[in-house]
């Protein structure tokens, strides 16, 4: 039996927008069916990783093979017959939906831009079990998207990314323009329709008790590389690169017992620009633990099992300071 | 840090509506809260619960259309009623705000310096010279590195987190007794958000600040608050120190908060989230009734009838609004 293809497979992503550089040599594999988190600070790169994934902006370098076939160079006509493997759910569904359509036609569109021949009445058959799927009623499909709540909208885009039965979802941010409770609600249609349809989800995200909730895999960005990849089990309990670390330790929980325990590693809050990023190791102008070395020598991907960590302080068995503990003047003693 | 000593801020059955093209909308209903010298209070609540015109009536900050009954009391002046001069004064000295995008109330085209020493000359009649000194002294206090330097730059040179620095060093430029922060860390990034907290803390620390500060994250209020409002559809539906609230949630809305959100260790291969059904009310007018009760798992027909008083429900200072408080953990409360 030949295996079979990975949903997603990105090969040295290159994504420049003029002078920025958004995305700077990104690799990244999502098994079919598995879901992988990409976190990372606000313009470190994920939502355009995203965008380069569906073909909404034209990668500068790199491959993008979707269930084995390299979607990258594709032309809009021969990417046609893959659209439907790919669909993509954005943070916030009152602009990502049009407003002078109904619902119904919201979630019927990607069947109909599929290209496959298929008559009105069989779109709107497909409709309202999808909408039932999302926990919505089948009347809503008559609504207009301004006549339901941010809840029920997501609901709504979730429902319209998954009608095509893609191999794919990638989810950016789908939960954080949210409620609380109504963020719940989202979490967990995701977890169960990610259960019985068996979709991969690239999964990005601020949200790091989300990313706890939903990932099995966890890609951490930085300036437009990444810098650890790993599951999720072990990069909760044992994170090997510094950013991770200061990212974990940085982010309350909702426990004061514990929190008072816990001591943030704080970084400072002057991110470098994606213009003109540091040389050597891009975190060295925040981390803790920098020294000589990280200015002038790009660090190599230290694998970590399946996973990965590019510091140079990281050994060849994964194992490294960790800057929520350590005393930068001992590491490097 | 405990309550004790007088309330340097004291908010009693404060009622905000505003009159609309559609109706009424009635956005607090009743809200009391003290704010102790020195003392740290989260205020949480999904959006629309009214959390910010709570804060915003405080220093009358809120549009000419808003009615607003009940009593704000600074160490004993009433302050709903008073003049705007009166108020303006209160506002520079005496309650400073913080908000969500510091852009928005930066001026784009003055250096950081000069925006802070203009809060200094007007109220504290410094000269030119001594404010440019004392900003650069602010700007330390909040955290910025080189701030000599930096006191020449202009808001659009600085990070997110700078900038919100910024914006704090102006607030407490004058020494207020009171700061207000209205969701101060939300657009901000964990790692900045997490210098930002300890910021806060340390003018609470070193002048004695009392902090009001707003979110919808319950980590947040977990990591800096002393006591904890949980506010409901205008009002109050709980009130207690924060280790008690997290500990013993006693109204059934704080208690489908803390379950609602996605807890350390859980996954959801082997646990699902606690939902909430349902959407906080836009109300017309306050109903003689529990506004959680569409949504409440535990609601019964006197919910339904009668607006739950805030009552104490046993531990220190510890009050919810509700006819069938909890009396589990928070993990089986709404099960
Ligand atoms: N169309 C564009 N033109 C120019 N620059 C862009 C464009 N799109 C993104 N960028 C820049 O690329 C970088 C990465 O942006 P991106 O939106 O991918 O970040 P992100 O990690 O998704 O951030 P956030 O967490 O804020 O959503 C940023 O510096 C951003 O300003
Ligand atoms: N200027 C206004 N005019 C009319 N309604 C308003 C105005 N400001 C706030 N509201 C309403 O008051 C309620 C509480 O709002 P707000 O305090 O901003 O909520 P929160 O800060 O808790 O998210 C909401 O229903 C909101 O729509
Ligand atoms: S390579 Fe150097 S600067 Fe980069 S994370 Fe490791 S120690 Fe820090
Ligand atoms: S008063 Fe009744 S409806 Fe309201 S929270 Fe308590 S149990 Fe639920
Ligand atoms: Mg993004
Ligand atoms: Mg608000």
């Amino acid at each position: 039996m030949t295996p079979q293809p990975n949903a997603l497979e990105i090969t040295d992503l290159v994504m420049h927008f003029g002078p920025v550089r958004a995305v700077d040599g990104v690799s990244l594999t999502i098994p079919r069916g598995r879901v992988t988190a990409l976190v990372g600070e606000s313009g470190s790169g994920k939502s355009t990783v995203g965008r380069c994934v569906v073909r909404l902006v034209e990668p500068t370098a790199g491959t993008v093979r979707i269930a084995g076939t390299d979607v990258t160079h594709l032309s809009r006509r021969h990417l046609r017959p893959h659209r439907g493997a790919v669909s993509i759910v954005f943070q916030d569904p009152a602009a990502s939906l049009d407003p002078r359509m109904l619902v119904g036609e919201i979630v019927a569109e990607p069947l109909r831009l599929s290209g496959k021949r298929m008559s009105r009445r069989e779109r709107e058959a497909r409709v309202a079990p999808q909408l039932e799927r999302v926990g919505l009623r089948a009347e809503v499909a008559r609504r207009y998207p301004h006549e339901l709540s941010g809840g029920q909208r997501q609901r709504v885009s979730i429902a319209r990314a998954l009608i095509s039965e893609p191999m794919l979802l990638i989810a950016d941010e789908p939960t954080s323009a949210l409620d609380v409770s109504v963020q719940a609600s989202v979490l967990n249609l995701l977890a169960d329709l990610q259960r019985d349809i068996g979709f991969a989800c690239l999964f990005i995200t601020h949200d790091l008790s989300a990313v706890e909730y939903l990932a099995d895999e966890i890609a951490v960005m930085y300036l437009g590389q990444l810098v650890e990849r790993g599951s999720r089990e072990r990069i909760f309990a044992r994170p090997a690169h510094p950013y991770t670390q200061a990212l974990l330790s940085a982010a309350p929980v909702a426990d004061p017992v514990r929190q008072r325990e816990r001591q943030p590693v704080l970084l400072g809050d002057d991110l470098p620009s994606a213009l003109d990023p540091p040389s050597g190791c891009r975190f060295r102008t925040r981390c803790p633990l920098a020294f000589d070395r990280c200015a002038t020598e790009v660090p190599a991907q230290t694998a970590i099992g399946d996973g990965m960590a590019a510091c140079h302080l990281v050994q060849p068995d994964g194992t490294g300071p960790d800057v929520r503990t350590a005393d930068p003047s001992e590491v490097l003693s | 840090m405990t309550t004790a000593g007088a309330p340097v801020l004291e908010i009693r059955d404060l009622s905000v509506s505003f009159p609309t093209e559609t109706g009424t909308v009635s956005a607090v209903d009743g809200v009391s809260l003290d704010l102790a010298p020195g003392e740290i209070v989260g205020m949480v609540g999904e959006s629309g619960c009214g959390k910010s015109v709570t804060a915003m009536s405080i220093a009358g900050l809120l549009p000419g259309s808003a009615r607003v009954t009940g009593s704000v009391r600074l160490d004993g002046t009433q302050l709903i009623g008073a003049r705007e001069a009166a108020l303006r004064r209160v506002r520079g000295r005496e309650i400073a705000y913080i908000f969500q995008e510091p852009m928005t109330s930066l001026n784009p085209v003055l250096t950081v310096g000069r925006q802070i020493g203009e809060v200094l000359q007007v109220h504290e009649r410094m000269s030119r010279r001594a404010s440019r000194a004392r900003a650069v002294e602010l700007l330390t206090l909040v955290g910025i590195p080189s701030a000599a330097q930096r006191v020449d730059t202009y808001p659009h040179q600085l990070s997110g987190g700078m900038r919100q620095r910024v914006m704090i060093a102006m607030a407490v430029a004058c020494g207020p007794k009171v700061l207000v922060a209205d969701e101060p860390t939300t657009a901000l990034d964990v790692t900045v958000q997490a210098g930002i907290l300890q910021v806060l803390r340390n003018l609470r620390d070193q002048l004695g600040t009392s902090v009001l500060i707003i979110t919808h994250d319950l980590g947040v209020i977990a990591d800096i608050a002393d006591r904890v409002v949980v506010m409901y559809a205008g009002r109050v539906a709980e009130r207690a120190p924060v280790d008690d609230l997290f500990a013993h949630p006693r109204h059934r809305y704080t208690a489908g908060l803390l379950s609602a959100s996605p807890q350390p260790g859980r996954h959801a291969g082997t646990d699902r989230l606690t939902e909430i059904p349902g959407l906080v009310p836009v109300l017309a007018s306050q109903p003689d009734a529990c506004t959680f009760a569409d949504r409440c798992p535990a609601a019964d027909e006197r919910c339904r009838t009668a607006a739950p008083p805030l009552a104490g429900v046993g531990g220190t200072d510890h009050v919810a609004a509700c006819w069938h408080p909890c009396e589990t953990a928070p993990q089986e409360a709404n099960r």
